[in-house]
């Protein structure tokens, strides 16, 4: 018994870690679960029968595909905008000192903290008052701009674990700032843009609630859910969203492997000299010359 | 500093910067303008009315006090889940770290709707969680989970849990074990040496993660709409349906203006009460 109880006490948490993991789950596997319903009435709800029909039928449904399609699009251009900017902000923010740097911190971590409705609500306010029509062009400039933030804060994290050593070697070399740029920082750097552009592009096709506000007539995946909720969702949304979970899955662990292999590349940075170093606390000193190469 | 070198930090930062000036910033300021008009639709003119921040007030207390309680429930519930649970992945994840990372972010790579019609499912009247609650008849025969909230507020937990997961973990994952060890050392008790050292050493990440939690819970309403009824609505429900459905716009804005304000000072006294450099410590870490 009291073994038992030991073993307990050594792995409960993992058993609960499990359990906790498996609740996150859940969701997902009914959605996929649902995707092979075979519903008797227009609401996907309770479990019916095993179908494969609305596999072999997910793109069946025109407007699904133009709301589908419509959200590519979105997300394509929202992700290229808001990638170029984000990164360049991160790029001021680490690499140079300048006044004002406290307010630009600011501008950027306060849309993050924002409920999406005030968010929403307050683009919607300024078209209204302006009579801009709703369409295509405000959900663009609504999702470049909260997906600017978070493309900074991703970049950033990126940059400040930047050897600059590596660029210097090229300066030193004879390389100009502009050829560093290309030739040293990008490739390094183009991991941190990478997951930066993937976050911007699930943020923006995931979007609802500004979209909801700011949308008008143009219809999004999300916006399609919700306007199909009323009436039943067809059950190929159930096979398309399993399609999408399983492309971001894919494309998410593609990244992180890629990270770790650019990380691997640039493995030069001087605290990892520190790590062997006994004591916490010590200020990792540069390396000597020729004594990063393990 | 060359002011060369200062002219290029701006020209880096102006176009991005620029983007949530005219977007996000300009923005408050027409929702502010429309907050304080009179009038009925196709002809609201500004008038300073106040009123309409007195009546919103007045009409949606119930609302306001209803989306206090189910975020601040919403946020202690997944503040509970999420702790021993970043404390499991950063401490004993091993080669397994990040497999259970990439599952606790997995919940974000389905639509978010579609995961909260999933959990209509899954609630619904003739799902098996009602049954097993019928079965040791925690819920009476006619009892139902839908339209209550209970159910809003598993939603709303649900739907943020990983907000609440990641910054604990990322704080716990960045804490010296050797401190936790010298501790042990010194004769302290597993119990005291995470109540003395690794607790106070996680809540940058627990005052982080209530935050990013709480703020969007508190200005959700699809988890309301799926998962509750009309007695569950929250100010979300009635921001969305008086600008969209009802077009009262003042009314509308005055409402969300409200509750950005109401939003901000709770989280302004929070943090003062939870200490503003547990949150800050990056910043200056990373201005460097």
């Amino acid at each position: 018994m009291s073994r038992v109880w030991a073993w307990l006490r050594h792995n409960g948490i993992m058993i609960y870690a499990v359990a906790a993991i498996a609740y996150m789950l859940i969701p997902l596997v009914v959605i996929a679960v649902f995707s092979f319903n075979d519903p008797a009435g227009k609401f996907n709800f309770t479990w019916e029968g095993f179908t494969l029909e609305h596999w072999e039928n997910v793109f069946s449904i025109p407007e699904l595909n133009d709301a589908m399609l419509n959200s590519l699009e979105l997300a394509a251009i929202s992700t290229v905008i808001s990638t170029i900017l984000g990164t360049l902000i991160a790029l001021a923010l680490v690499r140079y000192e300048f006044f004002g740097r406290r307010a630009a911190n600011f501008l950027i971590v306060i849309p993050m903290a924002t409920p999406e409705v005030v968010i929403g609500a307050s683009l919607l306010s300024m078209f209204l008052i302006y009579g801009i029509e709703l369409g295509f062009t405000t959900l663009l400039i609504a999702h470049v701009m909260f997906s600017i933030s978070f493309v900074v804060v991703v970049v950033r994290s990126r940059l400040i674990g930047f050897d600059r050593s590596l660029e210097e070697a090229a300066r030193d070399l004879g390389a100009g700032p502009f050829t560093t740029f290309r030739l040293v920082t990008l490739p390094l750097l183009a991991p941190g843009i990478i997951a930066a552009a993937l976050l911007a592009f699930a943020l923006s096709i995931d979007d609802f609630v500004i979209s909801n506000f700011n949308a008008g007539e143009f219809v999004t995946f999300p916006l399609f859910i919700f306007g199909a909720s009323q009436r039943g969702i067809p059950v190929e949304v159930y096979s398309l969203a399993t399609i999408l979970f399983l492309v971001s899955v894919v494309a998410m662990v593609l990244t992180v492997w890629q990270q770790r292999r650019a990380e691997r590349l640039a493995e030069v940075r001087p605290d990892d000299e520190a790590e062997i170093e006994p004591y916490a606390g010590t200020p990792a000193a540069p390396p000597a010359p020729g004594a990063a190469g393990g | 500093m060359t002011s060369g070198r200062r002219l290029t930090a701006y020209a880096l930062l102006a176009p991005g910067l620029i983007w949530l000036l005219l977007f996000f910033v300009v923005p408050l300021f027409y929702m502010g303008e429309l907050s304080l008009r009179d009038g009925t639709l196709g002809n609201f003119y500004f008038d300073w009315n106040f009123a309409n921040y007195t009546d919103s007030l007045s009409r949606f207390d119930e609302q306001f006090l209803r989306t206090f309680i189910y975020a601040v429930v919403a946020t202690l519930i997944a503040l509970v889940i999420a702790y021993p649970l970043a404390y499991a992945i950063a401490f004993r994840g091993g080669r397994w770290k990040n497999a259970l990372l990439l599952a606790v972010v997995a919940p974000f790579f389905t639509t978010y709707l579609i995961r909260t019609i999933a959990w209509q499912t899954i609630l619904g009247d003739n799902g098996f969680v009602v049954d097993a609650l019928k079965t040791v008849a925690l819920l009476g025969d006619d009892g139902r989970l839908l339209a209550t909230p209970t159910a809003v507020i598993a939603g709303l937990t649900y739907n943020f849990l990983p907000f609440m997961i990641l910054p604990i973990y990322a704080s716990l994952e960045r804490i010296d074990i050797r401190l936790i060890e010298a501790a042990k050392d010194l004769y302290s008790s597993a119990h005291q040496a995470f109540l003395r050292v690794t607790l106070p050493l996680s809540m940058p990440g627990v005052v982080a993660g209530t935050l990013l939690t709480f703020i969007p819970a508190a200005g959700d309403y699809v988890n309301a709409f799926y998962l509750g009824s009309a007695s569950q609505a929250m100010i979300g429900n009635r921001i969305q349906g008086l600008y969209l459905v009802e077009r009262d716009y003042p009314t509308a804005a005055a409402l969300s203006f409200t509750m950005m304000l109401a939003i901000l000072i709770a989280v302004f006294i929070y943090i003062r009460f939870a200490g503003s450099e547990a949150l800050m410590g990056d910043e200056t870490e990373e201005a460097t």
